[in-house]
């Protein structure tokens, strides 16, 4: 019966709080009596199997799990290069000794690092060695038969039992006496019903019992149970069990977690991110060349990116003018734009923040925005050397932004110029501007002249948006004599040394006011992942299997029926085992006894459930 | 019209004044634990040892609840093989275990105590019923804000306090219809009291309209689920410092020179058993952890959508991961040989410490995308 009962329990690691007795969950029934696995035999394969029985513990999975969280919360403390590539640059800055020493035991790369990944690679090696047995192990059980009924059902904490009196059988009395006592007459049914506790004709109490036990079994089948009948020596039983679902759920949940593992591993190889800035009036196509940044996963092909371009047509954002609290916080940012591919008609279309723009497997998002005043420089002969519209970044949240203009050629010299842009100026006490709101109320552009090798020369790239002054000289500005440029949009103001004349130019010279005078820009990120799908498919599988195993109760079930030797009466039990955690398992076996008694045609109130001496049965 | 009480005025004062009943609340069910160890006491007096301890445990049980009950015998009895009567499971099983006759009388649970019953519950219906006004309010205020700001009211560590006493409180009164909790009072009133208080007192700040990237209807989920898993864990957590102090008076009470308790911890004698504590924690850890898996999920589509990736360790993402990965240690503890018990209730109390850190530490200090504190 031992054996019979286990096979369909769900196989458990040694160490499973089930596991206690040995039996099935230990494969190798090597269980010391602490509770730990014995040593091995000498020998390779032993140590290997040992080896591998100790991964696949349940201790090793909890250990592996407590050090995992506490492996991923370093990332939290330190900036880490993925999220926040600035930050770190910061840390090396603010902490010159500490940073080179972080950075060489991964503290700026935690989730790549060789110790993260460590923990979680050996966790899902020790889940796969887990779930793969226990599936074929579940797989069998599946199509197993209920356990044996127990000998002593009385043992089983839940468990009730009545007499049913057999009103037809010879020397019976018409009702039983229990049901007497309970108050309950046969003379309550309606006319012509059968006698409560009536058998059919010719019945005997053996018979009587038979029927109950299929009675039963009928019920338990059509409440979901997996039934098996065991009749042995005057006595008939039906065994029935549930729940095998929640070991599915169990399985299910940790190949899912497996299956999100797997997808965000390919799915990285496969995916890109390129980001790109992105003017009024200017468009960028989809190839390598044409982004700002890109990285692409392993196995992503740069050369054959889908061809497309995109257009930003105009960019739009509300402020905030009414709520004291929060005047100009920027709200409804629109990127109205057009795509394109090759021979076909500009389609427009919007990105929104939360709403990525979709297009050929990409997603288009929108990260950042900000101004981009358009500026042209001439000569001292009147002939413009350099026009162009330049992005300026935005430093706070009045839009005070920084921007640099290279002029490279056309020049006696090269020159640089860094400066600020505040679309509403405002003058600090101290006399330094500022920004007051980010709107286009009062713009004015400041600039400060360096002249010299902009070292963009050497072939070396160079970030758009940094100016090296090591090999220059500054013309305006602070340490020098000559004021800063300050020039407001359609304004044109000399260079010092008679270099010529830069201009600010008006976007919109004809306007009331200056609200459409300088071009804005947006900064999106392109993204490609085809692996969110994939993680999300395995995530909700998981998320499925989860509330499966946890809230599916898992139980067993059994009647017995005995003919009493008299021949007057059929003794019925009825007792059920929750196997984990059943709050209901009590209100199941009272529910099962009602309704088998009830379509016995025994009076509801004609047993007291009995309590056991060896178990509490009432609650 | 400046003098003219907005809803956001009003929202305050419903505010404070749920903050002021809490305080009340909290007090009458520190009475009534106050009163239970009084009554642990007499009883104590009045009935030889073994008598007692059948006595006391089986008022707990009645207080607890059919639930608790069913929860402390199916405990009891674990899995198949070891087909096992309460009376006769052995002792040494689980780190709780007393001793045999402990079990018994916890498993006997026939409401032998009920007498002391009425008397000693006054002070806990008070509370409760202190408890019920206060979330009226506090819910009153918290749709007036949400009406104030026309937006759902969690976008602000305010805001994220407000909604999430409010949910502790709501799970805890809702739960209160099927087991008799009531000596989680003095926690849930207790806790609702220091969170929403102090944030009102810190973290207040004027309605301002959400950050465009708070713009998701998964924000309202994400952060709704959250509060919903966090409630839960707040329970499990109350019932997880319980079963340990029960599981050291268990464990105390079974050696023959056992130093009496000290006066405050009497009333653990009225409590359900260190199992039973255990199974019932165990219950609203799980909840949580469903919900909080779910909250992984949301966020990550969320993130999906504003950020242009789904994960990416973001700190506030990170601590996150944290807190499901210990909840995930905590459920496993429970199937572990040797971690049941005492080691797994610290395991939930960790988990819900991590919960707390990562709603006040990591969102005042810690830099990263999911900064919205509102604070500057
Ligand atoms: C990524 C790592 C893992 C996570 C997040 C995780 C999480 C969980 C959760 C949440 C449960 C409870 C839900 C249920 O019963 O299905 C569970 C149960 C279980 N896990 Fe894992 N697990 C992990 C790894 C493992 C490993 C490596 C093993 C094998 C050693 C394992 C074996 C089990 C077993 C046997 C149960 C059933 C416990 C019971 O009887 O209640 N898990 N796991």
């Amino acid at each position: 019966m031992e054996q019979q009962a286990r096979s369909t329990d769900p196989m458990r690691p040694a160490d499973h709080i089930d596991g206690a007795s040995g039996g099935s969950a230990a494969p190798e029934g090597a269980v010391s009596k602490d509770g730990g696995v014995a040593s091995p035999a000498l020998g390779f394969v032993g140590w290997m199997r040992w080896g591998w029985r100790q991964l696949t513990s349940m201790r090793t999975a909890l250990i592996l799990l407590l050090l995992l969280a506490i492996a991923a919360i370093p990332g939290s403390l330190v900036p880490q290069r993925s999220a926040d590539p600035n930050g770190v640059v910061e840390y090396y800055s603010n902490y010159p000794e500490l940073a080179p020493f972080l950075d060489s035991i991964s503290m700026f790369d935690v989730y790549a690092s060789p110790w993260f990944s460590a923990i979680y690679i050996l966790l899902f090696i020790s889940l796969i060695g887990c779930v793969l047995p226990r599936t074929k192990h579940h797989w069998q059980a599946l199509r197993s038969q209920p356990p044996r009924t127990p000998a002593r059902l009385a043992r089983l904490a839940d468990f009730r039992t009545r007499e049913w009196r057999l009103a037809g059988a010879a020397g019976s009395e018409a009702v039983g006496s229990e049901a007497a006592a309970g108050g309950t007459a046969g003379g309550d049914t309606l006319p012509g019903e059968t006698l409560p506790g009536d058998t059919l004709p010719g019945e005997d109490a053996a018979a009587a019992a038979s029927r109950a036990i299929d009675l039963a079994q009928k019920q338990l089948r059509s409440s979901g149970y997996r039934v098996a009948r065991y009749d042995s020596r005057g006595t008939f039983s039906v065994s029935a069990e549930r729940g095998y679902l929640r070991e599915s759920g169990n399985l299910v949940f940790h190949a899912g977690l497996v299956g999100v593992l797997v997808a965000v591993g390919i799915g990285g190889g496969l995916a890109y991110t390129g980001q790109r800035v992105v003017i009024e009036g200017t468009s960028f196509t989809n190839t390598l060349l044409d982004y700002s940044s890109f990285n692409p996963g392993r196995f992503v092909d740069t050369d054959n990116l889908p061809l497309y371009s995109l257009t930003l047509d105009e960019f739009t954002l509300d402020y905030e003018v009414e709520n004291q609290h929060a005047i100009g916080m920027a709200t409804n940012f629109v990127a109205h734009v057009s795509t394109q591919h090759p021979g076909e008609e500009p389609k427009r279309e919007v990105v929104q923040v939360n709403k990525p723009l979709k297009i050929d497997g990409n997603n288009i998002y929108l990260l950042g925005n900000g101004y981009a005043p358009t500026i042209t420089v001439r000569d001292a002969a009147g002939e413009v050397v350099f026009h162009d519209d330049v992005a300026f970044l935005p430093q706070d949240d009045n839009m005070t932004s920084l921007g640099i203009v290279k002029v490279a050629d056309g020049l006696p010299v090269q020159l640089g110029l860094v400066g600020f842009f505040y679309p509403t100026v405002a003058e600090l006490e101290s006399g330094a501007l500022t920004s007051s709101f980010p709107a286009l109320v009062s713009p004015r552009l400041t600039l400060d002249v360096y002249e010299g090798d902009l070292g963009i020369d050497d072939g070396v790239p160079r970030s758009v948006y940094a100016l090296d002054t090591s090999e220059m000289t500054k013309l305006t500005g602070r340490t020098t004599d000559v004021a800063s440029l300050q020039i407001d949009p359609g304004q044109t103001v000399d260079l010092p040394n008679g270099l010529g004349t830069i201009t600010f130019e008006n976007a919109q010279p004809m306007g009331e006011n200056y609200l459409k005078s300088v071009k804005r820009f947006v900064s999106l990120q392109v993204h490609h992942d085809d692996s969110a799908t994939w993680v999300l498919v395995f995530a909700l599988l998981s998320l499925a299997g989860l509330l499966t195993a946890l809230f599916v109760p898992r139980r067993r079930m059994w009647v017995k029926a005995t003919p009493d030797a008299s021949g007057t009466g059929v003794r019925l039990e009825y007792a059920a085992l929750a196997r984990g955690d059943d709050p209901t398992l009590a209100a199941a076996v009272e529910a099962l006894e009602r309704s088998h008694g009830a379509s016995l045609g025994i009076p509801a109130d004609a047993a007291e459930p009995t309590t056991d001496a060896a178990g509490p049965t009432t609650k | 019209m400046p003098t003219a009480l907005t809803l956001d005025d009003a929202s305050v004062l419903l505010i404070w004044t749920a903050v002021v009943l809490y305080a009340l609340s909290f007090i009458a069910y520190a009475v009534d634990l106050g009163a239970r160890s009084a009554a642990a006491t007499d009883a104590k007096d009045a009935a030889g040892r073994g008598e007692q301890a059948r006595e006391l445990v089986g008022a707990g049980a009645a207080a607890a609840g059919a639930g608790a009950g069913a929860g402390a015998g199916s405990v009891s009895v674990e899995f198949g093989d070891r087909v096992t009567a309460t009376a006769v499971a052995p002792p040494s099983r689980g780190a709780g275990a007393g001793s045999a006759a402990g079990r018994a009388a916890t498993g006997a649970g026939s409401g032998a105590g009920e007498a002391s019953t009425p008397k000693r519950m006054v002070m806990a219906r008070i509370g409760t019923t202190l408890m019920v006004l206060a979330f009226l309010f506090h819910l009153g205020g918290t749709i007036t804000r949400g009406i104030a700001a026309e937006r759902v009211p969690w976008s602000n560590m305010y805001e994220f306090a407000m909604t999430g006493t409010l949910m502790i409180v709501l799970v805890y009164l809702v739960v209160l219809i099927r087991y008799d909790l009531r000596y989680l009072g003095v926690l849930i009133a207790g806790l609702a009291l220091v969170l929403l208080g102090g944030s009102a007192v810190t973290f207040y700040v004027e309605v301002v309209p959400l950050a465009q990237p708070l713009r998701s209807v998964w924000l309202v989920i994400h952060v709704f689920v959250a509060t919903l898993s966090t409630a839960f864990f707040a329970l499990a957590f109350g019932l997880s410092v319980l079963q340990l102090l029960q599981a050291r008076r268990e464990r105390l009470e079974t050696q023959p020179d056992a130093k009496p308790l000290a006066r405050g911890l009497r009333f653990l004698r009225t409590l359900p058993g260190a199992d039973a504590l255990e199974s019932l924690a165990y219950r609203f850890a799980i909840i949580g952890f469903a919900f909080w898996t779910f909250t992984l999920i949301a966020g990550s589509i969320w993130a999906q959508d504003a950020w242009g990736r789904y994960w990416g360790f973001d700190t506030k993402e990170v601590w996150t991961f944290v807190i499901w990965v210990l909840y995930a240690g905590y459920i496993h503890a429970r199937a572990t040989r040797g971690w049941r018990g005492n080691r797994s209730a610290w395991l939930s109390i960790i988990g819900f410490s991590a919960v707390i850190f990562n709603f006040t530490i990591v969102n005042m200090f810690f830099k990263g995308l999911h900064a919205y504190s509102g604070l500057t």
